[in-house]
C-alpha cells in the first residue's frame, strides 16, 4: 500500500510540477499582481487593493473589446460548429475523391494561424485582393474590408470559422464513423426520413462530441488572436480589438502590467463561468454511452 | 646545479607564460556588445546590417559585436524591454526615437552626453534628428535610421492630366487641385486616385505633417501636454478628410500604410505621402519616371522626422559602455552614415555625411535623395509624450473614426484630447 502510494506520487509528480509551475502559479501570481500598482522606473509596486478593478470601468477600450468578443463568440461558435458538422456529414458518405476532400477540409487546421492571416490579408486587400477582384467582376467598386469598422470584425470572424471548422470536422467525422450502421438500417425500415433520422438519432448521439467541440470553440474565441495581430492590430478604431489582444496591448505595448493582470483575472473569470454553464446545461443533455 | 635547473625551469615557464599571455588576455578582454534592430522598410536590411558588423569586427577585433534582428519596431521594443527586465537584455537597441520618454521614465537607458568629446560628436548631427532624444537637458538617443515624410509623384500621370511633371504642388490648394485632376474614373469606378495618405499604423505621424504645415504643434516640449483641439490641428484633420469627402481625390476611409507604395508602383495612386525609408524601394521598382518633393505648405512647410535612434541600456557594464560608444561613433561616422543612407534610403543623419564623395555621387545621379535633407530645415520633432504608445493609440483610434466618417474632426479630436489628459495627468504632478 505504502509503496503503491509512493510509486503513484512519483509518477504524477513530473506532470504535477509542470502544471504547478506553468498554470497554477502564474494564475495565482496574476491575481496577486492585480492587487498592486505597476512598478515604473524608480517607483516600486505598492498595494492598491481593488483600485485596479475600479480603474477598469474607466477604460472605454475594454468595454469595446468585451462587446467585440461577445459578438465574435456568438457568431463564430455556432457557425464553425454547424459548418464542421456539415462537412463531416458530407465526407462521411461514399463519394469519389473522398480522401482528397477530407484533406482539403482539414488543411486550414495544419497551417499556422500567422500564415493563414497573411493569406487572408491578401484576400481582403482593396482593389487587387481576391474578394475585390471577385466583386469587381460584377462591376462593384473597391471595398476596404479590413479598414472599415463595419466589415473588419466580420472579416476576422470569417477567418476564424475557416480556420476552425476543419479541426472540429475531424471530431464529428470520428463520431459519425463509430456510429453503428444498424441504426441507419432500423431507421430506414421504420420509414424515418433522413431529416427525422438526423434529428432523432444522429444529433443526440453526437451530443458528447458537440459538447467537446463547443467548449473548445468557446476557448478559442477568447484565445486565438494571431489573426488580429497580423491583419488589423485591433483597428480601425478598436473595431477588431478582442479581449486578449487588448490585454497584450496594455501589458506589452503600454507596459501597464498591473492593469493587464487585472484584465487577465477578468478573462479567466469569464472563461470559468462559461465552462461551468456549458458543463451543467449541455452536459445534462449529452448522452454518454 | 639543482638550483640552476629549477631557475631555468621556472624562467622557461614564465617565458612560455609571457608568450602565451597576449592571446589569452585578448580573448578575455574581448568585450561583447549585442544590439537589437528592427526592419521597417523594404530591401535586404539584415544583410546590410551583417556587413556593417563584419566590417566593424575586422577593424575592432577586441569587440565582439552581435546584431540581432528583432522584428518590427514594436516587437524590438517589447523584446528589448522584456529581456532587460529579466537581466538578459542587449547593451544597445535601435528603437523609435519617440520611445525616449517611456525608456527614460522606466529608468532603462543611459544618457550619451557625458564628456566634452561625446558632446562634440553629438553636436555633429542635424538638430532636427536630435530633438526627440533630448529629455531633461540630456541626450538619450543617437540618430541612426532616420526618415521624414515626402511626396512621391508619378510624372507620367502628371503629363496625362496636363500638369507640368517637373512642378510638384507647393501649397495645400494646389495639392488638392492637382489630386482632383489626377484622379481617373471609368464610369463609377476610380482607376487611379489623385492622392493617397496612409492612415493605418502611423496616422498620427502623417497628420502631424499637416498640423506643422497649418502652423500648429501637437505637444508641449516636456511631453506632458497635448494640443489636439487647437484650430491648426482641427483644420489639418479637416483637410485630410476633405481630400476624400470634398475633393473625391483620395480613397474613402483608411488607406493602408503597407500597400500604399505598391498602389503607387502599380499606378493606382498618382501621388502618395510616405517615408523616405521607401525611397530605395520605389527607385528600384518604379517602371515610370517619378518625382520626389517636399510636402505642400499651408501656413508654412513642415514634416515630422521619424525612424529609429540607438539607445544604450543601463545593464551594460562600464567596459561594454565604452565599447558601445566606440561602435556608435564608428557607425555614425560620415562615410558609414553616407553608405547606410545610400543602401537603405534613410536620411544620412549628419551634414558631414552629405559632404562625402559617396553621398555627392549618389545625389548627382539621383537628385531626389536630397529632397529629404533640404526639407529638414522645416522639420519638426515627431509626436512623442510620456506613456507615448498609449497616447498615440488614443489619438490613432479617433483619427480612424474621423476618417471613416463616424465622427467629425472636432468631435474626434476632443475625445482624443480627453483620453490623453487622463493618461498624462500623473506625469504633470512631477
Amino acid at each position: 500500500m505504502q509503496r503503491q502510494t509512493a510509486a503513484a506520487t512519483a509518477l504524477i509528480l513530473p506532470a504535477f510540477l509542470m502544471l504547478l509551475a506553468f498554470t497554477h502559479w502564474p494564475a495565482v501570481a496574476t491575481l496577486i499582481d492585480s492587487l498592486y500598482s505597476t512598478p515604473r522606473g524608480s517607483r516600486p509596486a505598492v498595494f492598491v487593493g481593488a483600485e485596479n478593478y475600479s480603474d477598469l470601468l474607466d477604460d472605454p477600450v475594454l468595454f469595446k473589446a468585451l462587446a467585440n468578443n461577445f459578438w465574435y463568440a456568438l457568431v463564430t461558435i455556432p457557425a464553425s460548429v454547424a459548418l464542421s458538422l456539415l462537412m463531416a456529414i458530407s465526407v462521411n458518405a461514399q463519394l469519389p475523391g473522398r480522401a482528397l476532400v477530407r484533406m482539403a477540409y482539414f488543411t486550414p487546421t495544419i497551417l499556422p494561424m500567422i500564415a493563414v492571416a497573411n493569406i487572408w490579408l491578401f484576400f481582403f486587400t482593396p482593389d487587387y485582393g481576391l474578394f475585390d477582384q471577385f466583386v469587381g467582376l460584377f462591376g462593384l467598386g473597391r471595398h476596404n474590408w479590413l479598414n472599415d469598422s463595419d466589415t473588419a470584425l466580420p472579416a476576422m470572424m470569417v477567418v476564424a470559422v475557416w480556420k476552425e471548422s476543419g479541426f472540429f470536422m475531424i471530431f464529428y467525422l470520428a463520431a459519425l464513423q463509430s456510429m453503428p450502421p444498424d441504426l441507419a438500417e432500423v431507421g430506414r425500415l421504420e420509414g424515418a426520413s433522413r431529416w427525422m433520422f438526423f434529428r432523432r438519432v444522429t444529433w443526440p448521439l453526437l451530443m458528447p462530441t458537440t459538447l467537446f467541440v463547443v467548449v473548445n470553440a468557446v476557448i478559442n474565441a477568447f484565445r486565438t488572436i494571431d489573426h488580429v495581430v497580423v491583419m488589423t492590430r485591433g483597428g480601425p478604431d478598436n473595431a477588431t480589438a478582442l479581449l486578449l489582444y487588448h490585454i497584450y496591448d496594455v501589458g506589452f505595448r503600454f507596459w501597464d502590467t498591473a492593469q493587464a493582470a487585472t484584465m487577465t483575472v477578468l478573462l479567466v473569470a469569464i472563461l470559468a463561468a462559461l465552462a461551468f454553464v456549458q458543463f451543467v446545461v449541455l452536459g445534462r443533455k449529452a448522452h454518454y454511452r | 646545479m639543482q638550483m640552476t635547473r629549477r631557475v631555468l625551469l621556472a624562467s622557461t615557464a614564465t617565458g612560455a607564460a609571457t608568450l602565451a599571455m597576449p592571446t589569452i588576455s585578448r580573448a578575455a578582454d574581448q568585450t561583447s556588445v549585442e544590439f537589437y534592430f528592427p526592419v521597417a522598410i523594404g530591401g535586404p536590411v539584415t544583410k546590410i546590417m551583417d556587413g556593417i558588423v563584419a566590417d566593424f569586427t575586422k577593424e575592432n577585433p577586441d569587440i565582439a559585436l552581435k546584431a540581432v534582428y528583432a522584428g518590427s519596431y514594436n516587437d524590438t521594443l517589447t523584446k528589448a524591454v522584456t529581456a532587460t527586465k529579466s537581466g538578459q537584455g542587449p547593451q544597445l537597441a535601435v528603437l523609435l526615437s519617440t520611445d525616449a520618454y517611456s525608456l527614460v521614465d522606466d529608468d532603462l537607458v543611459l544618457p550619451f552626453d557625458n564628456t566634452a568629446e561625446d558632446k562634440a560628436w553629438l553636436g555633429g548631427f542635424f538638430p532636427a534628428f536630435m530633438a526627440n532624444g533630448q529629455i531633461n537637458d540630456r541626450v538619450w538617443g543617437v540618430p541612426f535610421q532616420r526618415s521624414t515624410i515626402v511626396l512621391y509623384y508619378n510624372k507620367d500621370a502628371f503629363k496625362e492630366a496636363g500638369l507640368d511633371p517637373e512642378k510638384a504642388p507647393a501649397t495645400w490648394e494646389e495639392h488638392a487641385a492637382f489630386a482632383e485632376k489626377l484622379t481617373k474614373r471609368e464610369g463609377d469606378r476610380v482607376t487611379r486616385w489623385g492622392i493617397q495618405i496612409p492612415g493605418s499604423g502611423f496616422s498620427y505621424w502623417l497628420l502631424q505633417a499637416m498640423v506643422a504645415e497649418a502652423g500648429g504643434t501637437m505637444m508641449s516640449d516636456n511631453g506632458t501636454k497635448v494640443h489636439f483641439t487647437d484650430p491648426a490641428m482641427v483644420s489639418a484633420l479637416q483637410y485630410w478628410v476633405d481630400l476624400s469627402a470634398k475633393h473625391h481625390a483620395h480613397p474613402p476611409g483608411i488607406v493602408d500604410w503597407g500597400t500604399t507604395p505598391r498602389d503607387f508602383l502599380e499606378g493606382r495612386a498618382a501621388m502618395i505621402w510616405h517615408t523616405t525609408g521607401n525611397l530605395t524601394n520605389i527607385k528600384t521598382n518604379a517602371k515610370f519616371p517619378f518625382g520626389v518633393a517636399m510636402l505642400p505648405a499651408n501656413k508654412r512647410r513642415g514634416s515630422p522626422t521619424g525612424g529609429g535612434n540607438f539607445y544604450m541600456f543601463k545593464s551594460a557594464s562600464p567596459a561594454q559602455r565604452t565599447a558601445s560608444l566606440r561602435f556608435l561613433k564608428w557607425v555614425t561616422s560620415p562615410e558609414r552614415a553616407a553608405a547606410w543612407g545610400v543602401a537603405t534610403g534613410y536620411v544620412a543623419t549628419r551634414p558631414d555625411a552629405w559632404a562625402t564623395q559617396t553621398m555627392k555621387d549618389y545625389v548627382a545621379g539621383f537628385p531626389a535623395a536630397a529632397v529629404a535633407r533640404d526639407q529638414l530645415a522645416f522639420a519638426v520633432p515627431e509626436f512623442s509624450t510620456h506613456d507615448n504608445q498609449r497616447v498615440t493609440q488614443a489619438l490613432d483610434d479617433q483619427l480612424d473614426a474621423a476618417m471613416l466618417g463616424k465622427k467629425t474632426p472636432e468631435a474626434a479630436l476632443a475625445e482624443a484630447q480627453a483620453a490623453a489628459e487622463r493618461i498624462l495627468k500623473p506625469f504633470r504632478r512631477g
